[in-house]
């Protein structure tokens, strides 16, 4: 019952605060809602034993993916009332299109129903309840042999949208004065430090300051 | 997991390991120019050692659960991939080095693109074909963006990124119809299902179907997911449009063989009706589209949509000789797309591309091997016999037939008739039209992939050329889609 | 009507106000160990620039905290009216309640009573990690919602800061895992009770724990820890020369206090993190008698509080670190750092037979 509960709890959250998103007018507020929608859908996780995948739905999501979301939108200075124009312009023909294949999709669910497969079979290997097999371990099991392609081929799309990213946006810009720690760290008396021998009655005009720190 | 296994993926882990190492030997260089230049040679070099690894294989092999498997056609694609991406690195050594591109991650991600293709070509499972999928588009995307400081170059990878992902999304959104009544993402278990009598008229299927459809249409640029390829095309640097033009296409095609024919043999009236579809709108739209045009890539790009549309006339039909169709017209028209590219590419004065069409008039007074070559390869293209480009069509027009396919059939020569306008356009400007000022003289690189696709397609009439070509597709066919009896 | 809440009650309802009653129970006992960690930071503070900090407000100065608190909850509440205001209000409160929940799966004991812990869940090390991420929360929504440019500053700062050190701690807490083979934070101290100490003659001694096998993460974790709590010498995030007082220029009253103390729990949960993962928890440092028959509980927090203690000597000593050096530590040193490290631990754990 109060598993039943929660996950009336958490649908409903996870539902409206899906809507809020775009219904809100505010992009941070609709970020906001983004990540009380992204917490419910945790809660859900958790409801199915699966807390592995929910912390990891707040990690990555939550925690990474969603702060990355609120900097951007944040940074960005969204014109709304443009915005709106466009929006407003379009809207007919997308209101015109989207109402028809709605009704199309209505229409033809409604008369033929969606059947799944009879020779599907809907159960999932999950592990025995009293085996003492985390979650954590059971797909830890599974993820490193039956499904090896899939996350070795994940990790390079992976890297290449890293060296997408590097290469798109890395410029190499010329004359900035980097700080070199190394240098700055191995700068002794030796190096940093000159003494002179000043005549008396006369001067001497000291060489130009070395920067080891700008070397690079 | 047995070793038994990594003799199967051997082609791929050379390629992925050769790729990030390849990687690491650019980062850790200091020197950008002379680095890019290794790293280019190296991975031409890590191609072609990926194309003895494919060589070395044989039988059939299913591994990783049914997701990836390794057989006849699968090799016969993946060589032709292989040579494909080989052949267009070879030509973007002047190029790139001329405007400073050449940077050790282009050869880079061109690897990771082909070893996208490579997954693509394999995948026997909708995730792997997804992944394989995302792994060459993502790799494209920031090619097509490579000349970053350029406008048409970054609104080329962002078109190209933006529609991407919208059809990526379409895939998978069709995929996880798939799934949710198949219960699987395996063909052979959605094979399985789609046979049942009373799954043919399922919804849920079928919708899983169209978005697939939809989603693979995109990338292969079949009309109407057609859009983004002309801005594409002539906004990406040429040696990567030439890429383009290429490998991934045939990929992608492979893929949709694949997966209309091994998951969904049990519903092919529906899928065969999309097909005729797509055929027909790209042939109308390629050839009609491309009169108009000034730009010569851009006229390439209408082109390759045309093509598409000529091929997919094979996919249609439904059978083994369809199906080699297929294949032996994407052997063909990638031999005369790069090579087109090539010309494209040596299309310079004073170290500066140009790419209008009208630059080219009276090419034959002042570089005639330059106009033969570019002739032969626009009447190839045009569908002229004795060339390539007629085989190509006959290859794919005569099952067509064989099916009952009159219509489309009827269709398809009427449009190559309204193609071969356009290319003999380029071809009467060449020779007939006022002189322009001449081109410098293609670098050896270029010219040896502008004279290699023309021998090719000249030859190909040749038993001992065209022949082993066909009796290699056939018999890649054959194991995808066996006879019917 | 009756008995479903009697079936509800018997199923849950006595669970419930057991759990709610350890809940409270566990914040009473960890609010009042803050107000005096508190003040000891600025004692000591104090100390090491040779004043006498506060020592105004009863007996060497021990009221201070509850003063201040009295203080900050008297005060009128100011909104900014440019302010988002319920984002405004939320803020605070999201940083306090995030700092709060973290303890909910730290185990303070292990003793035959059970486990002294408000929730044993099995990926609690796993759960730490994300609501520690989330402390970000409250500090762009404060920054952003103040409408105000310092403010908004510090917030982008502490975005950027935060998520950055989330990835080495998160490297560290994985050769940790690798170690101990459970995702349970009572487990991983536990799994303390063995390790080099053992095999070097010296049984369910200080160096079982992971702080000497893994050395180098304990120090990662350690700065990291400051980083990720915004502590001096990282706490550019309300960098007083530069930004004022950062995101939380605009608050004042209850809603800065919730701030401050969010911080400082968020500050004392990052020092039993480092207690649990590196220093063995509430196990004695050496097996002999008159330690180990010392209760755990005071083990944990004589080991939080030296922790802490650790954190207010970091603070008074160390300057504070420029914006590009501090994203250069983290990204450029720990993160290759602590990849090498979950390389060398899992090949020393596969290699050298540790994985029985």
């Amino acid at each position: 019952m109060a598993s039943a509960l929660f996950f009336y709890l958490f649908s409903v959250l996870a539902v409206a605060s899906g809507a809020s998103v775009i219904l809100t007018k505010n992009p941070v507020h609709a970020v906001l809602f983004l990540i009380l929608a992204f917490f419910n859908a945790a809660g859900l996780f958790v409801l199915l034993n699966a807390e592995f995948l929910a912390m990891l739905l707040v990690i990555v999501y939550v925690g990474a993916v969603s702060v990355l979301f609120l900097f951007v939108v944040m940074m960005l200075d969204v014109d709304f009332a443009e915005l709106k124009a466009g929006f407003i312009k379009n809207a007919k023909i997308g209101a015109l299109i989207g109402g028809l294949v709605l009704v199309e999709l209505l229409a033809l669910v409604g008369y033929k129903g969606l059947a799944v497969s009879p020779v599907m079979s809907p159960s999932s290997p999950v592990p025995a309840a009293d085996s003492g097999i985390t979650n954590t371990r059971a797909l830890g099991e599974i993820l490193y042999t039956k499904y090896v392609y899939y996350f070795e081929g994940a990790g390079l799309i992976l890297l290449v949208a890293m060296i997408g990213a590097i290469v798109l946006t890395l410029k190499h810009r010329k004359g900035v004065k980097r700080q070199s720690i190394s240098a700055q760290v191995a700068r002794g008396p030796a190096t940093g430090l000159e003494v002179v021998k000043v005549p008396s009655g006369g001067s001497v005009i000291p060489p130009p300051a070395k920067h080891p720190e700008a070397a690079e | 997991m047995d070793s038994s296994v990594l003799y199967v993926v051997a082609p791929e882990l050379i390629l992925a390991i050769g790729a990030i190492s390849l990687l690491m030997l650019g980062v850790f260089t200091s020197n950008g120019e002379a680095a890019g230049r290794t790293v280019t040679w190296l991975s031409i070099a890590v191609l072609i050692a990926t194309a003895i690894a494919v060589f070395q294989g044989s039988g059939s092999s299913l591994v990783f659960g049914g997701a990836f498997v390794s057989d006849g056609f699968t090799r016969f694609l993946k060589i032709v991939i292989l040579i494909g991406a080989a052949l267009t690195l070879l030509m973007t050594f002047d190029n790139f080095g001329r405007a400073k591109l050449l940077q050790f991650e282009y050869p880079v991600l061109v690897l990771l693109a082909t070893l996208g293709m490579l997954m693509m070509v394999s995948a026997n499972d909708l995730i792997a074909l997804y992944l394989g999928l995302e792994l060459q588009s993502l790799a494209l995307y920031v090619i097509a963006a490579f000349k970053r400081d350029d406008v048409q170059s970054s609104e080329a990878g962002l078109k190209y990124f933006v529609l991407g992902a919208l059809s990526s999304g379409m895939l998978l959104y069709g995929a996880s119809m798939l799934y949710g009544v198949t219960g699987s993402t395996s063909y052979a278990t959605i094979a399985a299902a789609a046979t049942i009598p009373e799954m043919s008229t399922n919804i849920g299927l079928t919708f899983g179907l169209v978005f697939v459809l939809v989603g693979l249409a995109f990338k292969v640029a079949a009309v109407p997911f057609h859009m983004w390829t002309p801005d594409v095309y002539q906004g990406a640097p040429t040696p990567v449009t030439a890429f383009f033009a290429g490998a991934p296409k045939i990929a992608a095609m492979a893929l949709l063989l694949r997966f209309t024919q091994a998951a969904l043999p049990g519903i092919a009236p529906q899928w065969q009706q999309i097909v005729i579809f797509l055929a027909i709108a790209s042939m109308v739209l390629g050839s009609f589209a491309a009169i108009g045009q000034n730009n010569i890539k851009r006229l390439l790009a209408y082109s390759s949509i045309g093509n598409v549309g000529f091929a997919l006339i094979g996919l249609a039909a439904n059978n083994t000789e369809g199906t080699a169709g297929v294949l032996i017209y994407l052997v063909i028209y990638v031999a005369m797309t790069l090579g087109a590219f090539a010309c494209v590419l040596a299309m310079q004065r004073n170290g500066r591309n140009v790419e209008s069409i009208s630059d080219l008039s009276g090419l034959a007074k002042t570089n005639l091997t330059f106009a033969t070559i570019l002739a032969v390869l626009m009447f190839s293209l045009a569908g002229i016999p004795p060339l390539a480009g007629f085989w190509a069509k006959w290859y794919v027009f005569l099952p067509a037939i064989k099916a009952g396919l009159y219509p489309l059939s009827v269709i398809g020569v009427v449009t190559s008739v309204v193609g071969a306008y356009y290319y003999l356009r380029v071809v009467k400007i060449m020779f007939f039209d006022e002189t322009a000022e001449g081109f410098s003289p293609p670098e050896g690189r270029t010219f040896a992939v502008m004279a290699l696709s023309a021998a090719f397609v000249v030859a190909f009439v040749l038993p001992f050329v065209g022949g082993t070509v066909v009796d290699a597709a056939t018999a890649a066919a054959s194991v995808l889609v066996p006879a019917h009896p | 009507m009756l008995d479903t809440l009697q079936t509800f009650m018997n199923d849950y309802g006595w669970n419930l106000l057991v759990l709610i009653g350890f809940s409270l129970l566990l914040l009473v006992v960890l609010l009042v160990i803050i107000a005096f960690l508190l003040l000891m930071d600025r004692k000591v503070w104090a100390a090491v620039q040779m004043r006498r900090g506060p020592n105004v407000v009863g007996p060497f100065g021990l009221l201070q905290s509850f003063a201040d608190l009295l203080k900050f909850v008297l005060k009128e509440p100011i909104i900014p009216s440019g302010s988002d205001k319920v984002v405004f209000l939320l803020a605070p409160l999201a940083t306090a309640t995030c700092a709060l929940a973290s303890w909910a799966v730290i185990p303070v004991n292990e003793n035959s009573w059970g486990r002294w812990v408000i929730s044993d869940m099995n990926v609690g090390i796993l759960y730490l990690l994300a609501i520690s991420s989330l402390g970000v929360y409250g500090i762009i929504m404060g920054g952003w919602a103040s409408n105000s440019k310092y403010p908004f500053m510090g917030a982008l700062r502490s975005a950027a800061q935060m998520v950055s050190y989330e990835v080495s701690i998160g490297f560290v807490i994985i050769c940790v895992l690798l170690c101990v083979g459970s995702l349970n934070v009572t487990d991983v101290v536990n799994s303390q009770k063995t390790g080099i100490g053992t095999h070097i003659g010296l049984t369910n001694s200080l160096f079982d724990w992971n702080w000497f096998a893994l050395f180098p993460m304990f120090v990662v974790f350690f700065i990291s820890a400051l980083a990720e709590t915004n502590r001096p010498p990282f706490d550019l995030v309300e960098a007083e020369s530069e930004l004022v007082a950062g995101f939380m220029v605009e608050y004042s009253s209850t809603p800065y206090l919730l701030y401050m103390l969010g911080e400082y729990v968020s500050i004392t949960a990052m020092c039993a993190m480092t207690t649990i993962l590196f220093l063995g928890g509430w196990l004695p440092p050496l097996d002999i008698w008159p330690l180990n028959a010392v209760p755990g509980i005071f083990w944990f927090l004589i080991k939080v509080v030296f922790v802490f203690f650790m954190f207010a000597m970091v603070k008074a000593m160390v300057p504070r670190y420029r914006y590009d050096q501090l994203m250069r530590l983290g990204w450029k040193v720990f993160l290759p750092l602590s990849l090498v490290m979950v390389v060398i631990t899992a090949a020393v754990l596969q290699f050298g037979g540790f994985l029985s």
